[in-house]
């Protein structure tokens, strides 16, 4: 069974490998490291849901080949995302900036814990009005009365 | 009392959401180019590779469309009757940009099916498409006489979608030269 396992595993691993880039390292470490996160914050409009560094496909390549030729350039991270932005769209970054277009899936998440904390409160503070020594009552039922 | 309006309340906008998003097509990404200057770009052509095709052939004064097309992408074979016949109607000049093509093969792809084109730009590293924002064969991208993109329509060309979406806007175009 875990030797099966194992090979299920395996076979997902060579598909990923095989999209890692084809072109040797930059000479310059620093900037292959900022090469290799920059291509994992870039979105691949193809296959939308792979960022670039994970695409095979023929414009993902162009995408990371241009990427790498304005790293090379001396280009900033802030310039090459702001290159990329002015041609795809906030779209191509797995992190859209803060924006009056962006605010509510930025804050949903902190909004649906508030969302949930105060019907969490409001179901416990019910309860805990009621007698303990009753037979349960359908608060549906309660709050029709 | 509030729960029987709060909870079908919250129930109905998230059903409204998921109605909306399920006849959107999620592969569509709008340009940010609309209503930009054309990005500028000098590309051999590919029936002429001597000579060059640039922004400023473009700039004929009037609407012409920018039709990025290759011979391996299926949706540019479908297109291909409709623009051949409208440059048979001469309704706009038509421009191409071959993106990431084998010349031989898009050649006799024109010889065999058809030229619309004016002329047809060769981009075969892809990188003026990268400048134009391309990212799916077959997007046409609709020009004023001024080279701004006005525009841009992803996937295939069809006889209603051309009636629709872009016989209204350049008319407008024309209107407002005269």
């Amino acid at each position: 069974m875990m030797r099966w396992l194992a090979l299920v595993l395996l076979l997902f691993s060579a598909a990923t490998a095989g999209a890692i880039d084809v072109r040797e390292p930059m000479a310059d470490a620093q900037k292959q490291a900022r090469y290799e996160r920059m291509i994992r914050e870039i979105r691949c409009l193809v296959c939308q849901n792979e960022p670039i560094a994970d695409s095979n496909a023929p414009l993902a390549a162009d995408l990371r080949r241009e990427v790498r030729e304005r790293i090379e350039a001396g280009e900033t991270d802030a310039e090459i995302l702001a290159f990329l932005t002015a041609r795809y769209g906030d779209f191509v970054l797995y992190r859209p900036p803060f924006s009056p277009r962006t605010w509510l899936l930025w804050l949903a998440p902190g909004l649906l814990l508030l969302i949930g904390a105060w019907v969490f409160w409001r179901v416990i503070s019910t309860r805990a009005d009621k007698p303990i020594d009753r037979d349960w009552v359908d608060p549906a039922e309660d709050a029709s009365k | 009392m509030w729960r029987f309006v709060l909870v079908p309340a919250a129930f109905f906008v998230l059903l409204g959401f998921f109605l909306v998003g399920l006849f959107r097509d999620p592969t569509l990404v709008p340009s940010p180019l609309i209503n930009q200057p054309a990005p500028a770009f000098e590309l051999p052509q590919l029936l002429a590779p001597e000579r060059t095709l640039g922004l400023a052939d473009l700039a004929t004064g009037g609407p012409v469309l920018m039709n990025v097309w290759a011979t391996w992408c299926v949706g540019c074979r479908q297109e291909h009757g409709l623009l051949v016949d409208l440059a048979r109607r001469g309704e706009i000049p038509i421009y191409g940009l071959n993106w990431k093509d084998d010349r031989e093969a898009a050649i006799h792809w024109l010889q065999r099916l058809g030229d619309p084109y004016v002329s047809t730009a060769v981009d075969e590293d892809g990188r003026v498409a990268i400048d134009w924002g391309v990212y799916g064969a077959p997007e046409t991208f609709l020009l004023d006489g001024q080279g701004i993109i006005r525009y841009k329509h992803i996937g295939p060309l069809t006889e209603d979608i051309w009636q629709r979406e872009f016989r209204p806007r350049i008319e407008a175009l024309q209107q407002g030269r005269s």
